[in-house]
């Protein structure tokens, strides 16, 4: 097949099989960013025009223009164009840029308040048919949630569960578009759908026919969608310009179908490489059209909007997307995967600027190429607008063809996808140990009705025993309110496109998550190493805590308090496998908050650490600011000592410093940061978001937000523009730990 | 030796600009200058200070080994004055060389540099296990010295020379305070003092910061420097040239 001619043939011809295509053809790159080129007119043209619709759009109050009449599908637009002259890569979700679209499936209700708290109407029989024709996953969840269920919700010690909105955090392997076309996946889709022909008819059976039947005919409206653009993507990509634009067709039908709290993009850019290196080899391409075809891919990626409400705003500020890119890592074989394409992505961050999405990830590994590291460290330190994970402990887990979804959830691509769980309070459940599960803002009995403390100070194996207690009900509440969750979403808001793009044998995880770890673990090395009486209301609830004495704080590198950590985060974890899952999901946990941390601690009264009620806690599994004593570096070996194998959907923490903080000299910089890289990759810790920044310039874009449109942020697992951060927020990330000792 | 113990002031995990690559830096307690800039006038007091041994400081300092080995980094020792507590020092660092063969640094002013036996004496073993001296020259002009620090400089200016003909890798630092210690003939007699060194592999220019303001505040006592701002762009460029300095 002249699509496939010159490539290292393998057994990927006749099944899908993108990782071994990869293996066998990509070529690793070891050197440095001379190479690399300027933006090309094209491009400088088209980010303006991009540049001039984002100040529109802040200046109408975060909301461009929105579809108030059209159901978003694959095929429910015709063909839209940022300018149809001048974009190699084309495609929109709706007919226009930075309109967005109308995705009632999740909750009819939610599509309304969106569109109502930025100045829309939406359609009346719009309205009516959704709430009286068609389900949708919001009402289907309501419809089977226990009274238990819906007060942990309301109290918030379970909170920010995807049921009112689309869950996300599924990739579909949109590689598999452009090696294959789409007659091949249906081909593939077809022969999976045979399997089940001669089976009993289990509602097992039943439900996987009928998904496969629902898969196939999204392969069909992605064709004729792309069709609409004037491509036929039935046959394999030939050249670099179809790669791209193959593999974005696949990325944009799922965005038009799905709107999930996080669209992740998974591990494209070496296998693009493959398609650049044929065409630069041919002559058929030059190294800036190569760059053009990434900035115009990328572009595409920066303009991914979603209509969203005020509340999942607060959830997840500052409008992410989480088109989630992972790039660089290790093969199974040694070899890294870093290829030019891998340096022609971050180079992005130049030739269009700092952004916080697409989110790019690089999987870091202490392995990787020396001129690579240097060049992501150079660029985190330019732009702030770079994660890192830890590859080394998560190839083990994952293969060498695992992307990131969202901001810390690795899976295979293509074949492991999760029902993504948000997250329980841990710091509220200790309150609820201490006041016998009654809740210390409603005052109402949230757990059934247990023992309070009533000791004058508290005792640590007391609390102990009874934050066990609490947190054996937790993890059994969390697990079957995520099954309800889950299996209404498959139900009425099945991610047909994305799940098109996996193997039939895909593995689920339940993906729970925890929040409040920091503020958990100090109140119970308060408890235990300096004394704490509890300050009790007239009903002898306790709604204050008087700490006497010192105590180790989480994040100083001190065993006394890191240990409790580890022991919550396994202890919770074992507590949680009990339970079991929808569709055999396998249970896993994360230790990440998103910027639900302002949130949570709103939700929280005050805590035995003390913390004041309201207080925001830490995001993810950064210890409470301006507690950490002991500098950066103590802090990043307390977080590394989690444990990630019982916490496989992640540990998540941001670093800010100073650049002053970091050395004196540009290089000297560069050296330090990726030897914090390597050494946090050493002792196995999970995640890092880098901020490189000094507190002026954050204060200062606080009051010119005009003079700073494309500054960019790194907070829990993603980056936001920081300009479009609610007060509150711009107020908790400044006054969070920057390390600035210099 | 293990048990022997020190007065520490405090302990930061990450310091990136004293010394090179990331260092474990100790501060210890206790000082005899009283230089008006001072940035950690809580260091002052001798007898103060939170008390560890050698072995607790060398089993932490093992936790942070992968940091320092992809930096190129290691332990650096300031104060205070770190040389007021030379038999600790020396105990430390030969157990950190022992043990962990990890980069070592003093930060010091050299402001209790002494012939005497056993300070000496110590000192002389003490530099087998320095690998650097982050050296302090405050002011070459030994009046002005005086008013600035409290203390004259000669035994300081000896240390240097001390440092030089035992062959101890040395960066001058220069905290540069406007109306202290920027005027550019003293600058210019500092950079002769420097030339006669042998041993000198970087020089740094410090700009002053307002930074340790506040704990003057913390501790109730005067703020010598209220009224001084950090020196312009173009007064440190001038310095690093008269200096060499990077």
């Amino acid at each position: 097949m002249q699509a496939w001619e010159g490539f290292t043939p393998g057994t990927w011809q006749e099944e899908v099989d993108v990782r071994q295509f990869i293996q066998l053809n990509y070529e690793p790159y070891e050197g440095d960013n001379s190479f690399l080129t300027e933006a090309t007119e094209a491009t400088k043209e088209l980010w303006k025009q991009f540049m001039e619709l984002a100040k529109q759009e802040r200046e109408r109050g975060g909301v461009l223009d929105m579809d108030t009449r059209i159901v978003s599908g694959i095929t429910s637009h015709g063909p839209g164009y940022l300018n149809k002259e001048r974009e190699r890569i084309v495609g929109l979700q709706t007919d226009k840029p930075f309109k967005r679209a109308l995705q009632p499936y999740g909750g009819i209700r939610m599509a309304e308040s969106a569109c109502e708290s930025y100045g829309f109407k939406l359609d009346p029989e719009i309205e009516r048919i959704f709430s009286t024709f068609r389900k949708t996953h919001n009402q289907g969840v309501f419809d089977a949630y226990t009274p238990a269920m819906k007060l942990a919700r309301k109290s918030g010690v379970i909170t920010g569960l995807p049921d009112a909105y689309g869950r996300g955090r599924i990739i579909g392997d949109y590689r598999r578009v452009a090696l294959y076309g789409t007659d091949f996946l249906v081909k593939n889709k077809q022969d999976e759908l045979s399997f089940f022909d001669e089976r009993p008819m289990s509602e097992d059976v039943i439900r996987s026919r009928e998904e496969i039947a629902e898969q196939i005919r999204a392969l069909g409206e992605l064709r004729e969608m792309a069709a609409s653009y004037g491509y036929d993507i039935s046959k394999p990509a030939a050249t670099a310009q179809e790669a791209f634009q193959w593999l974005y067709f696949g990325y944009l039908a799922a965005i038009k179908e799905q709107n999930g709290a996080a669209m992740s993009l998974g591990r494209t850019s070496t296998f693009l490489d493959i398609y650049v290196a044929r065409d630069l080899k041919a002559g058929k391409l030059t190294e800036q059209e190569a760059q053009e075809l990434v900035d115009h891919f990328v572009m595409k990626l920066r303009m991914v909007k979603f209509a969203r409400t005020p509340e999942y705003n607060q959830l997840f500020s500052g409008d992410p997307t989480w088109v989630t890119e992972s790039l660089g890592g290790i093969g199974l074989d040694g070899r890294p995967l870093v290829t030019k394409n891998t340096f022609r992505f971050l180079h992005t961050l130049q030739t269009l600027g700092p952004s916080p999405e697409p989110n790019l990830t690089v999987l870091w590994s202490t392995r990787l190429p020396q001129k690579f590291k240097e060049y992501c460290a150079r660029m985190t330190i330019q732009t702030s607008s770079i994660q890192y994970e830890n590859d080394d402990i998560m190839r083990p887990h994952f293969g060498d063809d695992y992307g990131i979804a969202c901001c810390v959830s690795a899976m295979r691509i293509g074949k492991q996808m999760q029902f993504f769980g948000a997250r329980a309070n841990l710091a509220k459940a200790l309150l609820y140990a201490i006041n016998g599960g009654v809740d210390e803002k409603m005052k109402v009995q949230v757990t059934p009705p247990m023992r309070p403390i009533r000791s004058d100070k508290l005792d640590y194996d007391e609390v102990m025993a009874a934050f066990d207690h609490v947190m054996e009900w937790l993890a059994e509440l969390y697990i079957h309110t995520l099954n309800v969750i889950h299996y209404m979403h498959d139900k009425y808001c099945y991610e047909r496109l994305e799940m098109a793009l996996h193997d039939q044998e895909t593995m689920r995880t339940m993906a729970t998550g925890i929040a409040g770890l920091s503020v958990a673990v100090d109140s119970l090395s308060a408890i235990k190493y300096a004394s704490v009486r509890p300050v009790r209301d007239e009903d002898g609830i306790a709604v204050d805590y008087v700490v006497e004495g010192e105590y180790p704080a989480y994040g100083n590198n001190d065993d006394r308090a890191d240990k409790i950590a580890v022991d919550l985060v396994k202890r919770f974890m074992r507590k949680l496998k009990k339970h079991q899952t929808y569709r055999q999901s396998r249970t896993t946990m994360s230790v990440l908050t998103i910027t639900s941390n302002v949130v949570y601690g709103k939700l929280t009264g005050n805590t035995p650490d003390g913390r004041k009620q309201g207080e925001p806690f830490a995001p993810g599994a950064n210890p409470m600011h301006g507690r950490d004593k002991k500098g950066a570096i103590a802090s990043l070996a307390s977080v590394a000592k989690l444990p990630y194998e019982y916490a496989l959907d992640g540990i998540s923490n941001t670093f800010s410093i100073v650049p002053g903080a970091l050395g004196k000299s540009e290089q000297e910089r560069v050296r330090n940061l990726t030897a914090i890289l390597d050494g946090y990759t050493a002792k196995d810790g999970h995640h890092l978001n880098i901020n490189v920044f000094d507190k002026n310039t954050l204060l200062d874009a606080m009051e010119h937000p005009e003079q700073y449109p494309q500054l960019t942020i790194r907070v829990s697992g993603y980056a936001v523009n920081f300009i479009k951060l609610t007060r509150e927020q711009q107020l908790d990330v400044i006054n969070r730990t920057f390390h600035e000792k210099i | 030796m293990e048990q022997q113990q020190g007065r520490i002031h405090s302990i930061e995990t990450s310091g990136m600009v004293d010394g090179p690559g990331i260092r474990y830096v100790i501060f210890l307690q206790g000082c005899l200058l009283r230089c008006q800039y001072c940035h950690n006038p809580d260091t002052w007091a001798i007898g103060k200070g939170r008390i560890v041994t050698v072995r607790e400081l060398v089993d932490e300092i093992r936790g942070y080994l992968p940091f320092m080995r992809f930096s190129g980094g290691g332990v650096t020792v300031s104060g205070g004055e770190p040389l007021l507590q030379v038999d600790f020092l020396l105990a430390l660092f030969r157990t950190l060389k022992e043990e962990l063969g990890v980069h070592t640094a003093i930060d010091s002013s050299g402001g209790c540099f002494t012939k005497q036996a056993h300070f000496f004496e110590s000192l002389q073993q003490l530099m087998r296990y320095t690998d650097l001296v982050l050296l302090d020259l405050k002011q070459i002009d030994p009046q002005k010295h005086l008013e600035l620090t409290g203390k004259p400089n000669a035994h300081i200016l000896e240390f240097a020379r001390f440092l030089s003909d035992a062959k101890v890798p040395v960066w001058i630092r220069h905290v540069l305070v406007p109306g202290l210690s920027d005027d550019e003939a003293d600058l210019r007699k500092l950079s002769e003092f420097i030339k006669t060194l042998t041993n000198v592999e970087r020089v740094e220019i410090l700009p002053y910061h307002e930074m340790g303001t506040y704990k003057y505040e913390q501790m109730g006592i005067e703020y010598p420097l209220l009224h001084t701002k950090p020196p312009d762009e173009e007064t440190i460029r001038r310095a690093k040239e008269i200096l060499g300095a990077e």
